[in-house]
């Protein structure tokens, strides 16, 4: 039985020197196999009398366990060398920049005009659109503003013919959508809008909120509190907001709207003016045959880019329409 | 309107500083748009007297002056032209420090010495006039302080009036609001009529009476011209923007910018026969005062004697029967012209004048007495003269009506949202001139006075009301008002959808001009025509975009230009085309591409971008709208006549991709291969709500086979017979390679498929599949020619 013993010495050095899972299983073979050398030490106990085999049975026994369990080790001590040399051949540079397509981004008014929307959507305005190319009767006449009047010369029309030109407001697309509806009306109309007129403040076109509200029972006090929130929303801030009485044919009492926008050299509030309003003019609801007695409404207007200057610090509003990519892409 | 602060005050007072006394008239809808000091900042400038001006000994145009500052007398030299002996002008002593910190000293002059300067108005910051030293008046006390003599402590302020309140453009109205705004009375001065002293009167016939609804005329014999506007007059004048031209002129202006009412003055000798105020007839001519012809249109409300214009009614007087140093006796015109007839006069002529101004926004109709009295009796102060009576010719026809309106405390209430006490409603409609006929049960009947125009209806009264009252004191209500909750179409998504999609994938969105360079446009779009605009602020900018790749592709020109190589830009918006002489105004989605695909990067980043990659990213949003969308082989003028796909949807066109014509891209001098795409929005932005289908439990089968096929033959027609034949149970082709070589023969290419079948209710046997498969190789080769590649 020494020769056990010599056997399982041998088996364990044979698995301590193991390099890799096949010789190790080669080495499982030799010993443990079905003709292993250990497991052929069976056959002696033959030889051996009844009292002695099971002894003898179980030294053997020991013996195959003993070298199986080295075996065992020695796998998983292999296995996890494997797994840790293919990791390790796999590491990669994890800073590298990653691959694929680079994000665009949206224009600084039409970003600007979603978030307008989304704002009055969620009071439950309506988005409604109108042509461009409008005649004179929605851009002039309907917004009580006849032929002769002075306002028309500051708006700078651009004309095709008499009869046709490019709108100066989006106020046209409230025209359209009283005559197609029926009252009570919340909505907003965004959209492109051009006058005659092109210098450092100026660009022959620009973009145009216009707001319209029409029901039963509305006040200008309702007007102040639509407009003022609507500002506070918009620039995320609780800024100071007057009213300023003005004049729009489309609307009596008509008001200009400030915002408080910094301070001026002697300390006093700088103002800024941002918005016109008013409540609708009966004229327009007569054009649009709703009865100004059962119903009031108060509309207003806001310049697209003059916002978005304001609240991302442009200072050049031409660059709005050059479309510099340097420009644009500060926007994403 | 530009104003002196000084003169406002001379009316009505209130105990406001400067700033706070602009910011009253702008919070009540006029807006103050600046002002600015009426002189410039000086100091040490008197009244001083010319005692005698000699040549200089060594200099033609100077002269050597002993001036008194009233304590010492000094030797000045001085170059103006006007100095004199006996002159009073402003005298800036040695240590005096003029606008634009200026310092005078002792000086030499040619060797002469020169103790303080005599300054002309430029020099005091006054105005532009240079010409000569400023002439103070005979009787100014020498040694007086200049500025406390002008009472130079004064502002311009510059109003910007919206165009309902022309009641606002003078003084008197300015005065009024100042007063309502304050609660104070205001002073205005008495106004007297003058006696006529002969009986000479103009001969008046108005023909055109619903341009003129009243004309007052008045003789002023044998006046001298020569007089000299008196400083007040001449300063006021000035501080209010206008230029002293000769007594009768300032005096017409004085009295317009202090009453509001317009005037003219004729020369009476120049006049043959009488005034008829008529329209013009075509081809009339007339040299205004300023010197250039017009020829009259038919439109134009005209002053004419017996044989010729004299004048555009409301506008500007005619050179020839203007006033003169010469004149002896005037005419004097005061009028009420209808607006109307007036509007947009002055513009056709190339004209706005202060009359003009005035008369299109509505003078006080009633105002045309008081301003012939107030003025004969000025004009008389300063050039004497003998006044005649003054000729009215009115027609009650078309005059204004009176006003009387109706206001209803209850809807003043609702319109404003607040009920305000009717003792301060009176109080601020009486002010404001808006006279209370009668308290009524439910509000007042309030007479309109003639110098507000612009009131006219109810809300109009309510507008005063509010504004006085001011609207920063009205309340702050959360509209109440519900609506219901609004159609929402599922299968239609929202612009804002598409416009994400392309920010994904690497477009940056565009906002180009609607008009753009027809020179251009003709390159990209030959065959359509743009509507022209009749005034384009530029040729660049003159005709409406018929698509928008006009504009996308000068941007790409611009970016270009700024070292930009990779540029992925869209847009929406209208483009305008004229069909059958009708408008069209599409909604439209376009998009250019040039550079690499990808942005650089360390692998594989330098790939140009093709055809193929954009109609994958087409592909991608049309899957994304829930479309099918058919590319087919076509033609357009401005695309690669090799490279371009017109875009189908069930067999109706919806738009192009291509890659640029290279000679386009030649004139347009741009770089790179250009691709771009253009899509009606309308057209695309329906697709379908989902409607869900079993998953069929049933395994998938997949085919493949390649075929050698004509190159001429598109792949679509390849799919299309493919799938022809597949059966109704295949789930998918797709093309897996596309090989093109030597080896297959000239005009051949190799198409490598995949086909995948799957039955939703049972497992498909080899022999069906192999049947199908089959069947589509045989249509293959029977219909197109293709063979088997081994």
């Amino acid at each position: 039985m020494e020769n056990l013993e010599q056997l399982v010495q041998d088996g364990l050095n044979a698995v301590e020197n193991a390099s890799d899972l096949q010789a190790l299983d080669q080495i499982r073979v030799e010993y443990l196999g079905k003709k292993g050398v250990i497991t052929q030490q069976a056959k002696t106990l033959g030889k051996l009398s009844a009292e002695e085999r099971p002894a003898a049975g179980q030294k053997i026994n020991e013996a195959k366990g003993q070298v199986e369990q080295a075996i065992n080790a020695r796998r998983a001590d292999l296995e996890t060398a494997a797994i840790e040399a293919k990791l390790a051949s796999e590491s990669i540079d994890v800073t590298l920049p990653g691959r694929g397509q680079d994000l665009g981004g949206l224009h600084p008014v039409t970003r600007t005009l979603q978030r307008i929307e989304e704002i009055f959507a969620r009071a439950g305005y309506s988005v409604e659109q109108g042509p461009e190319i409008e005649d004179d009767y929605h851009n002039f006449e309907a917004l009580n503003i006849p032929g002769h009047h002075p306002a028309r010369a500051m708006h700078d029309t651009f004309y095709f013919n008499p009869g046709t030109l490019l709108r100066t407001h989006t106020s046209p697309v409230q025209i359209r959508t009283m005559e197609a509806g029926k009252p009570p009306f919340r909505m907003i109309c965004p959209g492109r809008v051009y006058r005659c007129d092109s210098d450092m403040t100026h660009t022959p076109m620009f973009h145009q909120v216009e707001g319209l509200l029409v029901e039963k029972n509305v006040s200008f006090a309702d007007l102040k509190s639509t407009v003022e929130e609507f500002l506070r929303v918009f620039f995320e801030r609780d800024l100071k907001v007057r009213f300023r009485p003005s004049y729009f044919p489309f609307t009596e009492p008509s008001a200009e709207v400030d915002i408080e926008w910094g301070r001026e050299a002697d300390g006093s509030i700088k103002w800024l003016e941002v918005m016109g309003c008013g409540m609708v003019h009966p004229k327009v609801f007569e054009h649009c045959g709703i009865d100004a007695e059962e119903y009031r409404g108060f509309a207003f207007g806001l310049g697209v880019e003059r916002l978005a200057m304001l609240r991302y610090g442009v200072k050049d509003l031409r660059m709005f329409f050059e479309n510099d990519l340097r420009f644009l892409r500060q926007f994403r | 309107m530009k104003f002196s602060e000084q003169w406002l005050r001379e009316w009505v007072n209130p105990n406001l500083g400067s700033q706070e006394l602009m910011d009253q008239i702008t919070m009540a809808g006029l807006e103050v748009d600046g002002f600015e000091p009426v002189a410039g900042e000086f100091s040490g400038v008197v009244v001083g007297e010319v005692i005698s001006a000699e040549p200089h000994p060594d200099a033609d145009k100077l002269r050597v002056c002993q001036v008194s500052d009233g304590t010492n007398t000094v030797q000045v030299v001085c170059g103006a032209p006007n100095v004199r002996a006996g002159l009073k002008v402003p005298f800036a002593v040695v240590g005096a420090v003029l606008p634009g910190n200026f310092k005078i000293k002792k000086a030499k002059l040619r060797g002469q010495p020169s103790e303080g300067m005599l300054c002309s108005e430029s020099e005091l910051a006054l105005s532009e006039n240079h010409d000569g030293l400023m002439e103070l008046p005979a009787d100014a006390p020498v040694g007086q302080g200049v500025a406390d003599y002008l009472k130079l402590n004064d502002i311009a302020i510059d109003v910007d009036l919206t165009p309902n309140r022309s009641d606002c453009l003078s003084i008197k109205g300015l005065a009024r609001e100042v007063g309502v705004l304050n609660s104070l009375l205001v002073e205005a001065p008495e106004i007297v009529p003058v006696e006529a002293v002969h009986s000479e009167v103009p001969d008046i016939r108005v023909e055109a009476p619903e341009g003129c609804p009243r004309y007052l005329g008045r003789v002023l014999r044998n006046v001298n011209l020569q007089a000299e506007t008196p400083l007040w007059m001449q300063e006021k004048l000035r501080r209010s923007g206008i230029r002293s031209i000769d007594a009768a002129v300032d005096v017409t202006n004085y009295v317009m910018l202090e009453l509001g009412q317009p005037m003219h003055a004729f020369d009476r000798d120049e006049i043959s026969g009488g005034i008829i105020v008529r329209m013009a007839k075509a081809g009339e001519k007339l040299v205004l005062l300023d010197g250039q012809e017009v020829e009259l249109t038919p439109e134009t409300l005209l002053i004419a004697d017996h044989q010729k214009p004299i004048a555009i009614a409301g506008v500007m007087g005619g050179e020839h029967s203007g006033v003169s140093q010469k004149t002896r006796d005037l005419v004097l015109e005061s009028a009420y012209f209808d607006p109307i007839t007036l509007a947009g006069k002055a513009r056709e002529y190339g004209l706005h004048t202060d009359a003009s101004h005035r008369f299109e926004r509505g003078v006080d109709y009633q105002l045309a007495r008081d301003a012939m009295e107030r003025a004969t009796r000025l004009l008389m102060e300063i050039v004497g003269g003998e006044p005649g009576e003054i000729v009215e010719v009115a027609s009650q026809e078309h005059l204004p009506r009176a006003r009387v309106i109706d206001l209803r405390e209850k809807r003043l209430a609702d319109v404003l949202g607040l009920a305000i006490d009717r003792t301060t409603v009176e109080e601020i409609l009486s002010r404001l001139g808006l006279h209370i006929d009668k308290l009524l049960k439910d509000g007042w009947r309030i007479s309109v006075p003639s110098f507000r125009p612009d009131i006219s209806i109810e809300e109009d009264l309510i507008e005063e009301v509010g504004r006085i009252f001011g609207y920063n004191n009205l309340p702050v209500t959360e509209p109440t008002g519900s609506l219901g909750l609004r159609a929402r179409e599922e299968a239609v998504r929202p612009l804002s959808a598409i416009r994400n999609f392309f920010v994904a994938q690497g477009y940056q969105e565009a906002v180009t001009y609607s008009f753009v360079d027809p020179k251009v446009q003709q390159l990209i779009d030959p065959e359509r025509e743009g509507i022209a605009l009749a005034n384009p602020i530029s040729a660049d900018l003159s005709v409406m975009r018929t698509t928008l790749w006009s504009g996308l592709l000068k941007t790409v020109v611009h970016n270009q230009n700024r070292q930009q190589p990779r540029i992925r830009l869209f847009e929406t918006g209208l483009r305008f085309e004229k069909n059958d002489g009708e408008i069209d105004q599409q909604p439209m989605l376009a998009g250019v591409v040039v550079g690499n695909q990808a942005p650089e990067n360390w692998v594989n980043g330098r790939r140009t971008a093709d055809f193929f990659d954009v109609k994958g990213e087409l592909e991608s949003l049309f899957r994304v709208l829930g479309i099918e969308i058919q590319f087919i082989a076509s033609q357009h003028p401005a695309l690669h006549p090799g490279q371009t796909a017109e875009l189908l949807r069930d067999g109706e066109h919806v738009g192009w991709l291509g890659t640029l014509h290279p000679q386009v891209q030649k004139n347009l001098e741009l770089n790179g291969t250009i691709l771009m795409f253009e899509l009606f929005l309308n057209s695309i932005v329906t697709g379908y709500v989902p409607n869900f289908k079993d998953i069929s439990k049933f395994p998938e089968v997949r085919r493949d086979l390649a075929i050698i096929i004509g190159s001429d033959v598109a792949f679509a027609q390849v799919e299309h017979v493919a799938r022809r034949h597949a059966g109704e149970h295949l789930t998918a082709l797709r093309v897996f390679d596309v090989y093109e070589g030597e080896s297959l023969g000239e005009g051949n290419r190799s198409l490598a498929l995949s086909l995948f079948w799957q039955h939703p209710e049972r497992t498909l046997n080899e022999d069906e599949v192999h049947s199908l498969f089959n069947g589509v190789i045989d249509a293959l080769k029977e219909e197109l020619g293709a063979t088997l590649r081994s």
